[in-house]
């Protein structure tokens, strides 16, 4: 294609080119178009090798839900399944009751993914378009939430669970994330995206606040919120410290610690804890590509104007 | 329709007054452009008569009733913005449909009211399409479908042209004047561009760092500015002023400037009587202002070097040097001799067409009253 190029240069259609057109130049055009070429192709390079680190950790456990549990141990391993056994998966669906702790994961993730929309909207909201006191140092003791681990909390949550009665219930494992800083943030940052004149035109038009929050805000800030769902999915599904220690038998326990039961149960039926493992990041890996163009959008949106 | 009125109505940001002791009538049915540069308070004093902003002072009536403390939905207006504010989500008929949902207009009302504004405006055919699939023309044009069509008492418009390119502009502000023929309705529109001023407002009120300098038709605008600031900021290219001194000698009157004296007319006698031994400003419309040869004998009449030409096409700037190095540019229809740049000319003014200022002050020293300052009722 270099060659294409320097050739087309040199052999104008329109003789005016020759004109403009230098050997000095000629050779300058060339030079610069193989550096970008060969800088487009480290950069492939690089990326691959990014993304094989991260992929084949993935591709082990789905290799090794196919294999015995004597085809895991052999040395050399096995990196492609010659006779895949989808056994494992039926044993630990049935004996992992991975189907009660689905549910139980699914009920509470969309708990704590409609708590954090649905106060975080109405967060943004206020810090976004009404004027009150303290609005500022609110703001920023919003944002100084993120700092703080949520294992420092973990015994004053679980003392207010407790307190509320709420110990061993789907009320108490997903009550204490309903509400987010980093949700509050990100939204705050959509609707300030929203120009001015539409809150006064709608404000014209006869619109409230709680009207124009609904009709107009949220609409147009549906690509910060998209990539909120999946954040507070991704966090929402691979809790583990906290339903393990609020829930005490298997009835509201969740897929992460169904996960470690299994592996538990099932010790010398490793591929059967990888399967476990596979049915556990499914819905995540389905969430993640269908909504992976929001989820870019949302953390870009606001970055650059226009 | 109603007619407003805004009665010594101040704003004020902390220490910053945005809008200084504004009394102003705005009558039923009338076209009135509030004038001004950036800044100068325009914009605040019509958010204030649509209640987007509160007032620190004064009040505001729409027809007869005060709507300080009234709701910007409760006080019968509409408002169309700079930036257009359509809802990018919606298509046009729900935008244009967007006030009467929130006023509980029934549905089957609803559709024969978007149709007919959108008729109104030329936008039948887009009702289905996204702002982002129109031009700014048609935006525009959305944005006065959606005030016209819940049919308010007052239109109040914040520089709605603006974001459209010139060609456009000059179609969008005839058609603009038409819709208020048309609708018979009280328009409110500012705008920093005199040439909509002069062309759209039965009346047009100029403000300045926030103070209403002058209310009145445009043509009495043009002809008799009352201060300085209103003589230069209306007119383009601007009036020529030239700042100098008032003596009289033997009943006749003269303006002493820093590159000689020229005797005033009669016409301008009265003002220049008052006015003797004060520093003054002399304004002349290039219009006004005539080149003659430079042996010419006329007694009212400057000693000036031609500098530049700026050829117009249809008329031509000259900008001449007065002998002090004040500048005043002529303005010349292409049938008149061209003159020579850098030959020496003399330049004389038609009498009718001076006007004299207290440069102290700004104030215009032939005006009757110093309330014509205000609304000139």
């Amino acid at each position: 294609m270099a060659t294409e190029f320097i050739e087309s240069v040199s052999k104008p259609a329109v003789p005016i080119i020759d004109l403009v057109v230098s050997e000095e130049d000629r050779v300058a055009i060339a030079k610069r178009h193989r550096r970008r070429r060969a800088s487009i192709a480290i950069r492939y390079v690089f990326l691959t090798f990014l993304a094989a680190i991260i992929l084949f950790p993935i591709y082990i456990t789905i290799v090794n839900s196919l294999l015995t549990p004597l085809q895991i141990a052999a040395r050399p391993p096995f990196f492609f399944p010659t006779k895949p056994t989808w056994g494992a998966y039926s044993d630990a669906w049935n004996a992992g009751h991975m189907s009660l702790y689905l549910m139980n994961s699914v009920i509470v993730t969309v708990l704590i993914v409609t708590g954090q929309i649905v106060t975080a909207t109405c967060a943004a909201y206020a810090f976004a378009f009404l004027e009150f006191p303290l609005k500022r140092t609110l703001f920023i003791i919003f944002l100084a939430t993120l700092m703080v681990p949520f294992e420092v909390t973990v015994i004053t949550n679980l003392t207010t669970v407790v307190n509320l009665g709420w110990y061993n219930s789907y009320a108490g494992l997903a009550a204490p994330f309903m509400a987010t800083g980093f949700g509050a943030f990100l939204l705050r940052q959509a609707f300030l995206g929203v120009p001015r004149d539409l809150r006064d035109a709608a404000a014209l038009d006869g619109y409230g606040h709680w009207r124009f929050m609904v009709r107009v805000a949220v609409p147009l800030a549906r690509p910060a919120m998209a990539a909120l769902a999946v954040f507070s999915f991704l966090g929402a599904w691979n809790q583990y410290l906290w339903p393990l220690i609020v829930t005490k038998d298997s009835r509201y326990r969740t897929l992460q610690i169904g996960l470690r039961q299994l592996r538990a149960t099932s010790l010398d039926q490793v591929n059967v804890t990888f399967a476990g493992v596979v049915i556990a990041a499914l819905p995540l890996i389905i969430l993640l590509v269908i909504f992976q163009k929001q989820l870019v959008r949302g953390l870009t949106a606001g970055a650059v104007k226009g | 329709m109603a007619r407003v009125v805004l009665d010594h109505v101040t704003k004020r940001y902390g220490d910053v007054v945005a809008v200084n002791d504004l009394s102003l009538e705005i009558r039923d049915r009338e076209f009135l452009v509030l004038l001004g540069p950036s800044g100068c308070g325009k914009s605040t004093a019509l958010r204030m008569i649509a209640g987007l902003e509160d007032l620190s002072g004064g009040q505001i009536a729409i027809g007869d009733r005060v709507v300080n403390d009234v709701e910007p939905k409760d006080r019968d207006i509409a408002m169309v913005f700079q930036s257009y504010a359509l809802y990018p989500h919606m298509t046009v008929a729900r935008n244009i449909e967007f006030p009467l949902r929130s006023r509980k207009v029934p549905e089957n009302e609803r559709g024969p009211l978007v149709e007919e504004a959108a008729r109104a405006l030329g936008l039948s055919d887009l009702l289905d399409r996204k702002p982002a699939q129109l031009s700014g023309g048609q935006r525009q044009r959305v944005a006065l479908a959606r005030a016209i069509v819940r049919k308010p008492s007052v239109f109040l418009m914040d520089e709605p042209l603006s974001n459209l390119d010139a060609k456009l502009r000059v179609q969008t502000r005839a058609e603009l004047i038409e819709l208020q023929r048309r609708l018979d309705a009280t328009v409110v529109y500012v705008t920093h561009d005199q040439v909509e001023a002069m062309t759209m407002g039965h009346r047009i009120a100029i403000m300045s760092d926030g103070v209403l300098q002058q209310v009145g038709p445009p043509q009495d605008v043009y002809e008799r500015p009352a201060n300085l600031f209103v003589a230069r900021f209306i007119g383009a290219p601007p009036m020529n002023t030239i700042t100098g001194a008032i003596s009289s000698e033997g009943g006749a009157h003269y303006l002493v400037t820093a590159g000689g004296a020229i005797a005033l007319p009669s016409e301008i006698s009265g003002a220049a009587r008052n006015a003797t031994g004060l520093e003054v400003v002399l304004g002349v419309r290039p219009e006004h202002v005539r080149i003659l040869p430079h042996e010419s004998e006329t007694q009212f009449a400057l000693e000036a070097t031609v500098a530049v030409i700026e050829s117009l096409g249809h008329e031509r700037h000259v900008v001449c040097r007065l002998a002090d190095e004040q500048m005043v540019i002529v303005r010349q229809t292409v049938e008149t001799q061209r003159p020579v740049e850098g030959t020496a000319v003399r330049l004389s003014a038609d009498p009718v067409g001076l006007h004299l200022f207290d440069a102290a002050t700004g104030l215009r020293l032939d005006a009757p009253d110093p309330q014509s300052v205000g609304d000139g009722e």
